[in-house]
Protein backbone atom coordinates (compact mmCIF):
# COMPACT_ATOMS: atom_id res chain seq x y z
CA UNK A 1 0.00 0.00 0.00
CA UNK A 2 1.67 3.22 -1.02
CA UNK A 3 2.11 5.84 1.43
CA UNK A 4 2.23 9.51 0.63
CA UNK A 5 5.86 11.11 1.49
CA UNK A 6 5.00 13.76 3.57
CA UNK A 7 7.64 14.73 6.22
CA UNK A 8 6.18 13.42 9.78
CA UNK A 9 5.71 16.04 12.08
CA UNK A 10 5.79 15.21 16.03
CA UNK A 11 6.76 16.24 19.16
CA UNK A 12 9.92 14.29 19.72
CA UNK A 13 13.96 14.67 19.74
CA UNK A 14 15.54 11.87 18.22
CA UNK A 15 12.69 8.99 16.77
CA UNK A 16 14.93 6.04 18.31
CA UNK A 17 14.77 7.74 21.72
CA UNK A 18 10.96 8.69 21.94
CA UNK A 19 10.35 5.60 24.02
CA UNK A 20 12.93 6.07 26.65
CA UNK A 21 11.83 9.54 26.79
CA UNK A 22 8.28 9.65 27.24
CA UNK A 23 8.51 7.15 30.27
CA UNK A 24 10.63 9.39 31.73
CA UNK A 25 8.58 11.96 31.20
CA UNK A 26 5.54 10.47 32.07
CA UNK A 27 7.16 9.17 35.79
CA UNK A 28 8.14 12.84 36.28
CA UNK A 29 4.80 13.85 35.76
CA UNK A 30 3.33 11.02 38.24
CA UNK A 31 5.84 10.84 40.34
CA UNK A 32 3.84 9.97 43.58
CA UNK A 33 2.30 7.18 41.29
CA UNK A 34 4.82 5.49 39.28
CA UNK A 35 8.51 5.22 39.29
CA UNK A 36 11.13 4.33 35.90
CA UNK A 37 13.44 2.08 36.11
CA UNK A 38 15.58 3.09 32.93
CA UNK A 39 17.82 0.02 33.40
CA UNK A 40 15.04 -2.51 33.35
CA UNK A 41 12.56 -0.27 30.83
CA UNK A 42 9.52 -0.89 33.37
CA UNK A 43 7.41 1.55 35.66
CA UNK A 44 6.22 0.16 38.88
CA UNK A 45 4.00 1.45 41.14
CA UNK A 46 5.77 4.43 43.44
CA UNK A 47 4.77 2.79 46.75
CA UNK A 48 4.65 -1.08 46.92
CA UNK A 49 2.06 -2.82 48.48
CA UNK A 50 1.72 -6.48 49.87
CA UNK A 51 -0.51 -7.84 47.44
CA UNK A 52 -1.05 -10.12 44.63
CA UNK A 53 1.08 -8.26 41.93
CA UNK A 54 -0.10 -7.59 38.32
CA UNK A 55 1.63 -6.90 35.65
CA UNK A 56 0.77 -6.26 31.99
CA UNK A 57 2.92 -4.93 29.11
CA UNK A 58 3.04 -4.50 25.10
CA UNK A 59 4.25 -2.13 22.10
CA UNK A 60 4.48 1.40 23.18
CA UNK A 61 2.15 3.80 21.26
CA UNK A 62 -1.22 2.63 22.65
CA UNK A 63 -0.83 5.41 25.45
CA UNK A 64 -1.70 5.66 28.36
CA UNK A 65 -2.12 1.62 27.71
CA UNK A 66 -0.42 0.32 30.19
CA UNK A 67 2.03 2.71 31.75
CA UNK A 68 -0.73 4.94 32.32
CA UNK A 69 -2.50 2.32 34.17
CA UNK A 70 0.18 2.21 36.69
CA UNK A 71 -0.61 2.99 40.89
CA UNK A 72 -3.26 2.42 43.32
CA UNK A 73 -6.30 -0.12 42.27
CA UNK A 74 -4.98 -1.16 38.56
CA UNK A 75 -1.16 -2.59 37.62
CA UNK A 76 1.65 -2.38 40.07
CA UNK A 77 3.91 -2.46 36.88
CA UNK A 78 4.00 -2.06 33.21
CA UNK A 79 6.66 -3.53 30.25
CA UNK A 80 6.66 -1.12 27.53
CA UNK A 81 8.41 -2.44 24.32
CA UNK A 82 9.40 -0.44 21.45
CA UNK A 83 6.72 1.28 19.19
CA UNK A 84 4.15 -1.37 18.30
CA UNK A 85 6.96 -4.26 19.09
CA UNK A 86 6.22 -6.70 22.05
CA UNK A 87 8.67 -6.30 25.05
CA UNK A 88 11.03 -8.67 26.10
CA UNK A 89 11.30 -11.38 28.60
CA UNK A 90 14.08 -9.64 30.59
CA UNK A 91 11.77 -6.50 31.04
CA UNK A 92 8.12 -8.74 31.78
CA UNK A 93 10.94 -10.68 34.66
CA UNK A 94 12.10 -7.45 35.99
CA UNK A 95 8.25 -6.03 36.53
CA UNK A 96 7.33 -9.72 37.89
CA UNK A 97 10.19 -9.31 40.75
CA UNK A 98 9.74 -5.74 41.79
CA UNK A 99 5.77 -6.57 42.56
CA UNK A 100 6.32 -9.69 43.91
CA UNK A 101 5.28 -9.90 47.30
CA UNK A 102 5.32 -13.59 47.87
CA UNK A 103 1.77 -13.47 46.77
CA UNK A 104 1.90 -14.48 43.34
CA UNK A 105 2.18 -11.98 40.30
CA UNK A 106 -0.69 -12.44 37.81
CA UNK A 107 0.21 -11.15 33.87
CA UNK A 108 -2.49 -9.41 31.67
CA UNK A 109 -1.62 -10.80 28.31
CA UNK A 110 -2.92 -8.90 24.96
CA UNK A 111 -3.82 -12.06 22.46
CA UNK A 112 -0.89 -11.14 20.01
CA UNK A 113 1.70 -13.49 18.76
CA UNK A 114 4.59 -11.31 20.09
CA UNK A 115 3.05 -10.56 23.48
CA UNK A 116 1.56 -14.44 24.15
CA UNK A 117 5.61 -15.71 23.17
CA UNK A 118 7.51 -13.34 25.00
CA UNK A 119 5.30 -13.37 27.95
CA UNK A 120 5.34 -16.96 28.23
CA UNK A 121 9.01 -17.07 28.46
CA UNK A 122 8.92 -14.54 31.24
CA UNK A 123 6.39 -16.28 33.40
CA UNK A 124 8.36 -19.61 32.85
CA UNK A 125 12.13 -17.42 33.92
CA UNK A 126 9.95 -16.42 36.96
CA UNK A 127 8.66 -19.68 37.88
CA UNK A 128 12.28 -20.63 38.42
CA UNK A 129 12.80 -18.16 40.35
CA UNK A 130 9.85 -19.52 42.57
CA UNK A 131 7.42 -16.59 41.75
CA UNK A 132 3.93 -18.10 40.85
CA UNK A 133 2.57 -16.55 37.88
CA UNK A 134 -0.97 -16.66 36.46
CA UNK A 135 -1.66 -15.23 32.94
CA UNK A 136 -4.53 -14.28 31.79
CA UNK A 137 -5.03 -13.81 27.91
CA UNK A 138 -7.12 -11.26 26.79
CA UNK A 139 -8.93 -12.01 23.13
CA UNK A 140 -11.72 -9.55 22.94
CA UNK A 141 -11.38 -7.93 19.62
CA UNK A 142 -14.78 -9.88 17.05
CA UNK A 143 -13.43 -8.57 14.07
CA UNK A 144 -10.88 -11.75 13.65
CA UNK A 145 -12.09 -15.03 13.54
CA UNK A 146 -11.38 -17.07 16.02
CA UNK A 147 -10.03 -19.82 14.04
CA UNK A 148 -7.42 -22.18 13.14
CA UNK A 149 -6.62 -20.22 10.46
CA UNK A 150 -5.42 -16.71 12.24
CA UNK A 151 -3.64 -15.83 15.08
CA UNK A 152 -6.81 -15.54 17.21
CA UNK A 153 -9.14 -12.60 18.05
CA UNK A 154 -6.79 -9.58 19.52
CA UNK A 155 -6.76 -8.41 23.00
CA UNK A 156 -7.79 -4.81 22.65
CA UNK A 157 -10.54 -2.79 24.80
CA UNK A 158 -11.37 -5.01 27.62
CA UNK A 159 -7.27 -5.02 28.59
CA UNK A 160 -8.60 -1.99 29.95
CA UNK A 161 -10.78 -2.99 32.32
CA UNK A 162 -9.74 -6.61 33.14
CA UNK A 163 -6.77 -4.13 34.25
CA UNK A 164 -8.96 -1.92 36.47
CA UNK A 165 -11.26 -5.13 37.92
CA UNK A 166 -8.44 -7.21 38.48
CA UNK A 167 -6.86 -4.36 40.35
CA UNK A 168 -9.64 -3.80 42.63
CA UNK A 169 -9.70 -7.53 43.47
CA UNK A 170 -6.08 -7.57 44.14
CA UNK A 171 -5.97 -4.20 45.75
CA UNK A 172 -8.61 -5.32 48.44
CA UNK A 173 -6.14 -8.56 49.27
CA UNK A 174 -7.58 -11.13 46.57
CA UNK A 175 -5.29 -14.50 46.42
CA UNK A 176 -4.04 -15.13 42.96
CA UNK A 177 -7.13 -17.14 41.77
CA UNK A 178 -9.30 -14.46 42.31
CA UNK A 179 -7.52 -11.81 40.74
CA UNK A 180 -7.00 -13.67 37.81
CA UNK A 181 -10.17 -15.36 37.68
CA UNK A 182 -12.30 -11.91 37.53
CA UNK A 183 -9.91 -10.88 34.75
CA UNK A 184 -10.90 -13.87 32.78
CA UNK A 185 -14.15 -13.22 33.61
CA UNK A 186 -14.25 -9.78 32.02
CA UNK A 187 -12.41 -10.48 28.87
CA UNK A 188 -15.14 -13.51 28.78
CA UNK A 189 -17.96 -10.81 28.91
CA UNK A 190 -16.33 -8.16 27.34
CA UNK A 191 -16.12 -7.89 23.05
CA UNK A 192 -15.10 -5.09 21.04
CA UNK A 193 -15.16 -3.99 17.76
CA UNK A 194 -13.36 -0.63 15.79
CA UNK A 195 -13.49 1.57 12.68
CA UNK A 196 -10.45 3.71 11.22
CA UNK A 197 -10.84 7.66 9.54
CA UNK A 198 -6.83 7.29 9.33
CA UNK A 199 -3.60 5.12 9.76
CA UNK A 200 -1.01 6.69 12.26
CA UNK A 201 2.79 7.07 12.00
CA UNK A 202 5.44 5.47 13.72
CA UNK A 203 8.55 7.81 15.15
CA UNK A 204 10.87 4.95 13.44
CA UNK A 205 8.61 4.68 10.16
CA UNK A 206 8.31 8.25 9.55
CA UNK A 207 5.49 7.78 7.12
CA UNK A 208 1.53 5.98 7.93
CA UNK A 209 1.40 2.63 7.73
CA UNK A 210 -1.30 2.82 5.07
CA UNK A 211 -2.89 5.15 2.77
CA UNK A 212 -6.73 5.78 4.12
CA UNK A 213 -8.22 8.05 0.78
CA UNK A 214 -10.59 10.59 1.82
CA UNK A 215 -14.86 9.45 2.38
CA UNK A 216 -13.12 6.14 3.75
CA UNK A 217 -13.01 4.32 6.44
CA UNK A 218 -11.42 1.10 8.03
CA UNK A 219 -13.79 -1.25 9.90
CA UNK A 220 -12.52 -4.31 12.10
CA UNK A 221 -9.49 -2.44 12.99
CA UNK A 222 -7.28 -3.80 15.54
CA UNK A 223 -4.50 -1.29 17.56
CA UNK A 224 -1.20 -1.89 15.29
CA UNK A 225 -2.47 0.95 12.50
CA UNK A 226 -2.51 -2.09 10.61
CA UNK A 227 -5.42 -1.97 8.01
CA UNK A 228 -8.76 -3.65 8.91
CA UNK A 229 -11.04 -6.75 8.04
CA UNK A 230 -12.34 -4.16 5.05
CA UNK A 231 -12.66 -0.67 3.61
CA UNK A 232 -15.52 0.70 3.63
CA UNK A 233 -17.26 4.23 2.23
CA UNK A 234 -17.28 6.50 5.22
CA UNK A 235 -20.27 6.12 7.65
CA UNK A 236 -22.29 8.56 9.53
CA UNK A 237 -21.80 8.46 13.26
CA UNK A 238 -24.77 6.52 13.69
CA UNK A 239 -23.97 4.16 11.04
CA UNK A 240 -20.70 3.57 12.73
CA UNK A 241 -22.35 3.22 16.17
CA UNK A 242 -25.05 0.60 14.83
CA UNK A 243 -22.00 -0.97 12.74
CA UNK A 244 -20.31 -1.85 16.00
CA UNK A 245 -23.01 -2.64 18.53
CA UNK A 246 -24.52 -5.29 15.88
CA UNK A 247 -20.64 -6.62 15.76
CA UNK A 248 -20.25 -6.78 19.44
CA UNK A 249 -23.94 -7.63 20.58
CA UNK A 250 -24.59 -10.70 18.22
CA UNK A 251 -21.00 -11.92 19.44
CA UNK A 252 -21.45 -11.04 23.07
CA UNK A 253 -25.30 -12.34 23.02
CA UNK A 254 -26.23 -10.20 26.77
CA UNK A 255 -28.86 -11.15 28.39
CA UNK A 256 -31.30 -9.60 27.38
CA UNK A 257 -32.46 -6.37 29.86
CA UNK A 258 -28.53 -6.70 30.64
CA UNK A 259 -26.54 -4.37 32.44
CA UNK A 260 -23.55 -3.39 30.74
CA UNK A 261 -20.76 -0.80 30.66
CA UNK A 262 -19.85 0.48 26.90
CA UNK A 263 -16.34 1.57 26.72
CA UNK A 264 -16.29 3.99 23.60
CA UNK A 265 -12.58 4.52 22.86
CA UNK A 266 -10.50 6.87 20.96
CA UNK A 267 -7.92 5.84 18.73
CA UNK A 268 -5.65 8.57 19.56
CA UNK A 269 -6.56 11.11 16.74
CA UNK A 270 -10.34 11.69 17.44
CA UNK A 271 -11.17 14.40 19.71
CA UNK A 272 -13.35 14.76 22.60
CA UNK A 273 -16.04 16.49 20.74
CA UNK A 274 -16.48 13.05 18.33
CA UNK A 275 -16.30 10.54 21.06
CA UNK A 276 -19.16 11.79 22.73
CA UNK A 277 -21.07 11.89 19.77
CA UNK A 278 -20.49 8.81 19.55
CA UNK A 279 -20.92 7.64 22.58
CA UNK A 280 -24.40 9.24 22.66
CA UNK A 281 -25.73 7.01 19.47
CA UNK A 282 -24.08 4.20 21.34
CA UNK A 283 -26.34 4.55 24.38
CA UNK A 284 -29.34 5.29 22.63
CA UNK A 285 -28.90 2.04 20.58
CA UNK A 286 -28.45 -0.11 23.39
CA UNK A 287 -31.25 1.03 24.98
CA UNK A 288 -33.22 0.57 22.36
CA UNK A 289 -32.16 -3.19 22.22
CA UNK A 290 -33.24 -3.63 25.82
CA UNK A 291 -29.60 -3.30 27.15
CA UNK A 292 -28.92 -1.31 30.15
CA UNK A 293 -26.11 0.82 30.40
CA UNK A 294 -24.81 1.25 34.16
CA UNK A 295 -21.74 2.30 33.83
CA UNK A 296 -19.43 3.89 31.10
CA UNK A 297 -16.10 4.87 30.02
CA UNK A 298 -15.60 7.42 27.12
CA UNK A 299 -12.20 8.54 26.29
CA UNK A 300 -8.75 7.53 24.41
CA UNK A 301 -7.72 4.92 26.40
CA UNK A 302 -5.96 1.79 24.18
CA UNK A 303 -4.63 4.45 21.12
CA UNK A 304 -2.86 3.63 18.13
CA UNK A 305 -0.36 6.59 18.17
CA UNK A 306 -2.97 9.09 16.23
CA UNK A 307 -5.19 6.96 14.17
CA UNK A 308 -8.31 8.97 14.24
CA UNK A 309 -10.78 6.26 14.77
CA UNK A 310 -13.01 4.59 17.67
CA UNK A 311 -13.79 1.15 19.57
CA UNK A 312 -16.99 0.11 21.16
CA UNK A 313 -16.15 -2.68 24.04
CA UNK A 314 -19.35 -3.40 25.80
CA UNK A 315 -19.02 -5.36 28.94
CA UNK A 316 -21.84 -7.17 30.03
CA UNK A 317 -22.11 -6.40 33.55
CA UNK A 318 -22.85 -8.46 37.23
CA UNK A 319 -23.26 -7.32 41.06
CA UNK A 320 -19.57 -8.22 41.41
CA UNK A 321 -18.00 -6.41 38.35
CA UNK A 322 -20.05 -3.43 38.77
CA UNK A 323 -18.63 -3.27 42.71
CA UNK A 324 -15.03 -4.01 41.72
CA UNK A 325 -15.73 -0.96 38.85
CA UNK A 326 -16.73 1.21 40.94
CA UNK A 327 -13.63 0.75 43.45
CA UNK A 328 -11.45 3.01 43.89
CA UNK A 329 -8.49 3.79 41.59
CA UNK A 330 -5.80 6.31 41.23
CA UNK A 331 -3.11 6.12 38.28
CA UNK A 332 -2.33 8.72 35.65
CA UNK A 333 -4.99 7.66 33.33
CA UNK A 334 -7.95 6.91 35.90
CA UNK A 335 -8.60 7.94 38.71
CA UNK A 336 -12.28 8.19 41.39
CA UNK A 337 -12.86 7.44 44.70
CA UNK A 338 -8.82 8.09 46.00
CA UNK B 1 32.83 -23.89 8.99
CA UNK B 2 34.10 -22.70 12.03
CA UNK B 3 33.97 -19.69 14.62
CA UNK B 4 34.90 -17.20 11.96
CA UNK B 5 32.14 -18.34 9.22
CA UNK B 6 29.35 -17.71 12.18
CA UNK B 7 31.32 -14.15 12.89
CA UNK B 8 31.06 -13.58 9.27
CA UNK B 9 27.30 -14.59 8.74
CA UNK B 10 26.49 -12.81 11.62
CA UNK B 11 28.19 -9.27 10.02
CA UNK B 12 26.46 -10.05 6.75
CA UNK B 13 23.17 -10.61 8.26
CA UNK B 14 23.46 -7.36 10.08
CA UNK B 15 24.52 -5.67 6.69
CA UNK B 16 21.80 -6.91 4.89
CA UNK B 17 18.63 -6.18 7.05
CA UNK B 18 20.38 -2.76 7.85
CA UNK B 19 20.30 -2.12 4.11
CA UNK B 20 17.37 -3.51 3.15
CA UNK B 21 15.38 -1.90 6.76
CA UNK B 22 13.19 0.12 4.63
CA UNK B 23 12.09 -2.99 2.39
CA UNK B 24 11.33 -4.95 5.36
CA UNK B 25 9.36 -2.27 7.04
CA UNK B 26 7.28 -1.75 3.71
CA UNK B 27 6.24 -5.24 3.48
CA UNK B 28 5.09 -5.07 6.73
CA UNK B 29 3.49 -1.73 6.59
CA UNK B 30 1.33 -2.92 3.77
CA UNK B 31 0.11 -6.45 5.95
CA UNK B 32 1.41 -5.47 9.31
CA UNK B 33 2.16 -2.67 11.45
CA UNK B 34 5.16 -1.48 9.90
CA UNK B 35 8.22 -2.57 12.38
CA UNK B 36 9.56 -5.43 11.07
CA UNK B 37 13.12 -3.99 9.83
CA UNK B 38 13.77 -1.87 12.53
CA UNK B 39 13.58 -4.83 14.91
CA UNK B 40 15.80 -6.94 12.91
CA UNK B 41 17.82 -4.25 12.09
CA UNK B 42 17.84 -3.62 16.39
CA UNK B 43 18.42 -7.14 17.14
CA UNK B 44 21.05 -7.94 14.43
CA UNK B 45 23.36 -5.09 15.46
CA UNK B 46 23.04 -6.02 19.49
CA UNK B 47 23.93 -9.54 17.55
CA UNK B 48 27.34 -8.32 15.83
CA UNK B 49 27.94 -6.09 19.48
CA UNK B 50 27.71 -9.36 21.49
CA UNK B 51 29.84 -11.10 19.30
CA UNK B 52 32.31 -8.89 18.67
CA UNK B 53 33.32 -9.27 22.59
CA UNK B 54 33.44 -12.56 22.42
CA UNK B 55 37.48 -13.96 22.23
CA UNK B 56 38.04 -16.20 19.19
CA UNK B 57 38.10 -19.00 21.40
CA UNK B 58 33.90 -19.53 21.98
CA UNK B 59 33.03 -23.00 19.44
CA UNK B 60 30.58 -22.02 17.27
CA UNK B 61 27.57 -23.52 18.54
CA UNK B 62 28.09 -21.15 21.50
CA UNK B 63 28.11 -18.23 19.41
CA UNK B 64 24.84 -19.15 18.01
CA UNK B 65 23.13 -19.55 21.54
CA UNK B 66 25.00 -16.15 22.22
CA UNK B 67 22.97 -14.93 19.05
CA UNK B 68 19.91 -16.43 19.54
CA UNK B 69 19.85 -14.83 23.39
CA UNK B 70 20.59 -11.69 22.14
CA UNK B 71 17.67 -11.78 19.84
CA UNK B 72 15.33 -12.62 22.27
CA UNK B 73 16.65 -9.45 24.47
CA UNK B 74 16.68 -6.85 21.96
CA UNK B 75 13.92 -7.95 19.22
CA UNK B 76 10.98 -8.10 20.75
CA UNK B 77 7.65 -8.98 18.95
CA UNK B 78 7.84 -12.64 17.26
CA UNK B 79 10.61 -12.53 16.07
CA UNK B 80 12.48 -12.20 18.65
CA UNK B 81 11.56 -15.50 20.19
CA UNK B 82 11.47 -17.29 17.01
CA UNK B 83 14.36 -16.47 15.63
CA UNK B 84 16.07 -16.47 19.19
CA UNK B 85 14.55 -20.48 19.42
CA UNK B 86 16.51 -20.61 15.79
CA UNK B 87 19.63 -19.61 16.41
CA UNK B 88 19.68 -21.20 19.73
CA UNK B 89 18.55 -24.80 18.78
CA UNK B 90 21.42 -24.35 15.97
CA UNK B 91 23.86 -23.28 18.40
CA UNK B 92 22.92 -26.22 20.89
CA UNK B 93 22.79 -29.20 17.55
CA UNK B 94 26.50 -27.83 17.02
CA UNK B 95 27.54 -28.37 20.48
CA UNK B 96 31.55 -27.58 21.15
CA UNK B 97 32.48 -28.76 17.84
CA UNK B 98 35.61 -26.40 16.50
CA UNK B 99 34.51 -27.12 13.16
CA UNK B 100 31.19 -28.00 11.26
CA UNK B 101 30.59 -29.37 8.05
CA UNK B 102 27.49 -29.17 5.97
CA UNK B 103 25.96 -31.89 7.59
CA UNK B 104 26.78 -31.32 10.51
CA UNK B 105 24.86 -27.52 9.32
CA UNK B 106 22.09 -29.01 7.77
CA UNK B 107 21.23 -31.09 11.32
CA UNK B 108 21.83 -27.48 12.92
CA UNK B 109 19.42 -25.43 10.49
CA UNK B 110 17.04 -28.51 10.85
CA UNK B 111 16.69 -27.94 14.20
CA UNK B 112 16.44 -24.30 13.79
CA UNK B 113 13.41 -24.92 11.82
CA UNK B 114 11.85 -27.68 14.17
CA UNK B 115 12.17 -24.85 17.30
CA UNK B 116 10.58 -22.31 14.83
CA UNK B 117 7.75 -24.46 14.63
CA UNK B 118 6.86 -25.41 17.33
CA UNK B 119 6.76 -22.24 19.25
CA UNK B 120 4.69 -20.30 16.48
CA UNK B 121 2.98 -23.84 14.94
CA UNK B 122 3.37 -22.72 11.69
CA UNK B 123 2.92 -25.21 9.10
CA UNK B 124 4.33 -24.80 5.29
CA UNK B 125 1.76 -22.12 3.32
CA UNK B 126 0.82 -20.28 6.08
CA UNK B 127 2.83 -17.59 5.06
CA UNK B 128 5.61 -16.84 7.14
CA UNK B 129 9.52 -17.45 7.59
CA UNK B 130 8.50 -21.30 7.69
CA UNK B 131 8.25 -20.84 3.68
CA UNK B 132 11.54 -19.38 3.40
CA UNK B 133 13.31 -21.77 5.39
CA UNK B 134 11.85 -24.89 4.86
CA UNK B 135 12.51 -24.77 1.63
CA UNK B 136 15.34 -23.85 2.01
CA UNK B 137 16.65 -26.40 3.94
CA UNK B 138 14.83 -28.81 1.60
CA UNK B 139 17.95 -28.13 -1.07
CA UNK B 140 20.82 -27.98 0.99
CA UNK B 141 19.83 -31.27 1.84
CA UNK B 142 19.03 -32.76 -1.73
CA UNK B 143 22.24 -31.10 -3.10
CA UNK B 144 24.75 -32.49 -0.30
CA UNK B 145 23.20 -35.33 -0.63
CA UNK B 146 23.69 -35.33 -4.53
CA UNK B 147 27.56 -35.08 -3.20
CA UNK B 148 27.74 -31.20 -4.46
CA UNK B 149 29.97 -29.09 -3.17
CA UNK B 150 28.93 -26.70 0.08
CA UNK B 151 29.29 -24.02 -1.74
CA UNK B 152 26.80 -24.88 -4.54
CA UNK B 153 24.60 -26.48 -1.89
CA UNK B 154 23.87 -23.18 -0.14
CA UNK B 155 23.57 -21.12 -3.48
CA UNK B 156 20.96 -23.76 -3.97
CA UNK B 157 19.74 -23.67 -0.49
CA UNK B 158 19.40 -19.16 -0.87
CA UNK B 159 17.77 -19.91 -4.24
CA UNK B 160 14.78 -21.73 -2.65
CA UNK B 161 14.90 -19.19 0.59
CA UNK B 162 14.34 -16.53 -2.62
CA UNK B 163 11.77 -18.53 -4.25
CA UNK B 164 10.05 -19.28 -1.24
CA UNK B 165 9.96 -15.58 0.02
CA UNK B 166 8.14 -15.15 -3.49
CA UNK B 167 5.74 -17.73 -3.51
CA UNK B 168 4.28 -16.48 0.07
CA UNK B 169 2.38 -13.37 -2.03
CA UNK B 170 -0.53 -15.29 -3.32
CA UNK B 171 -1.03 -16.94 -0.13
CA UNK B 172 -3.91 -15.87 2.88
CA UNK B 173 -1.87 -15.64 6.31
CA UNK B 174 -3.05 -17.85 8.98
CA UNK B 175 -0.44 -16.69 11.36
CA UNK B 176 0.75 -13.20 12.89
CA UNK B 177 -0.45 -10.18 12.65
CA UNK B 178 -1.32 -10.61 8.79
CA UNK B 179 -3.58 -13.31 9.39
CA UNK B 180 -5.97 -10.41 10.95
CA UNK B 181 -6.41 -9.11 6.97
CA UNK B 182 -7.65 -12.29 6.11
CA UNK B 183 -7.39 -12.11 1.96
CA UNK B 184 -6.37 -8.52 2.76
CA UNK B 185 -3.07 -10.10 3.28
CA UNK B 186 -3.17 -11.88 -0.44
CA UNK B 187 -0.91 -10.35 -2.77
CA UNK B 188 1.78 -9.10 -0.45
CA UNK B 189 5.08 -10.75 -0.03
CA UNK B 190 5.52 -11.75 3.63
CA UNK B 191 8.14 -9.89 5.52
CA UNK B 192 9.10 -12.49 7.64
CA UNK B 193 9.87 -15.05 5.17
CA UNK B 194 11.76 -12.25 3.52
CA UNK B 195 14.34 -11.71 6.50
CA UNK B 196 14.70 -15.67 6.51
CA UNK B 197 15.74 -15.50 2.48
CA UNK B 198 18.02 -12.53 3.45
CA UNK B 199 19.64 -14.47 6.39
CA UNK B 200 20.45 -17.69 4.52
CA UNK B 201 21.83 -15.49 1.26
CA UNK B 202 23.94 -13.95 4.21
CA UNK B 203 25.15 -17.63 5.17
CA UNK B 204 25.78 -18.28 1.47
CA UNK B 205 28.19 -14.87 1.24
CA UNK B 206 29.98 -15.76 4.91
CA UNK B 207 30.51 -19.21 3.47
CA UNK B 208 32.05 -18.19 -0.13
CA UNK B 209 34.10 -15.39 1.57
CA UNK B 210 36.10 -17.43 3.78
CA UNK B 211 37.09 -20.25 0.91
Amino acid sequence: MATVATPMKKLLNDPAEVVKESLAGLAAAHRDLVRYDAEAQILVRAAPADKVGLVSGGGSGHEPMHGGFVGVGMLDAACPGEVFTSPVPEQMLAATKAVDAGKGVVHIVKNYTGDVMNFKLAAEDAEDEGIQVESVLIDDDVAVQDSLYTAGRRGVGATVLAEKIAGAVAERGGDLAAVAGLARRVNEKARSYGVALSSCTPPAAGSPIFDLPDGEMEVGIGIHGEPGRERRPLGSAGEIAELMIEAVVSDLAPAGGAAVLPFVNGMGGTPQLELYLLYGEIERRLRERGLRPERRLVGSYITSLEMAGAALTLLELDDELTELWDAPVHTPALRWGA
Amino acid sequence: MRTTTIHAWMTQVAESVKDRRDYLTQLDAAIGDGDHGVNMDRGFEAVGKALAAQNGAVPPGKLLTLAGKTLVSTVGGASGPLWGTAFRRAGRTLGDAEEFDGQDLLAALRAALDGVVELGAAQPGDKTMVDALGPAIDALAASLDAGEPLEVALAAATAAAEDGARATVPLQARKGRASYLGERSIGHQDPGATSAALIMAALQLAVERES
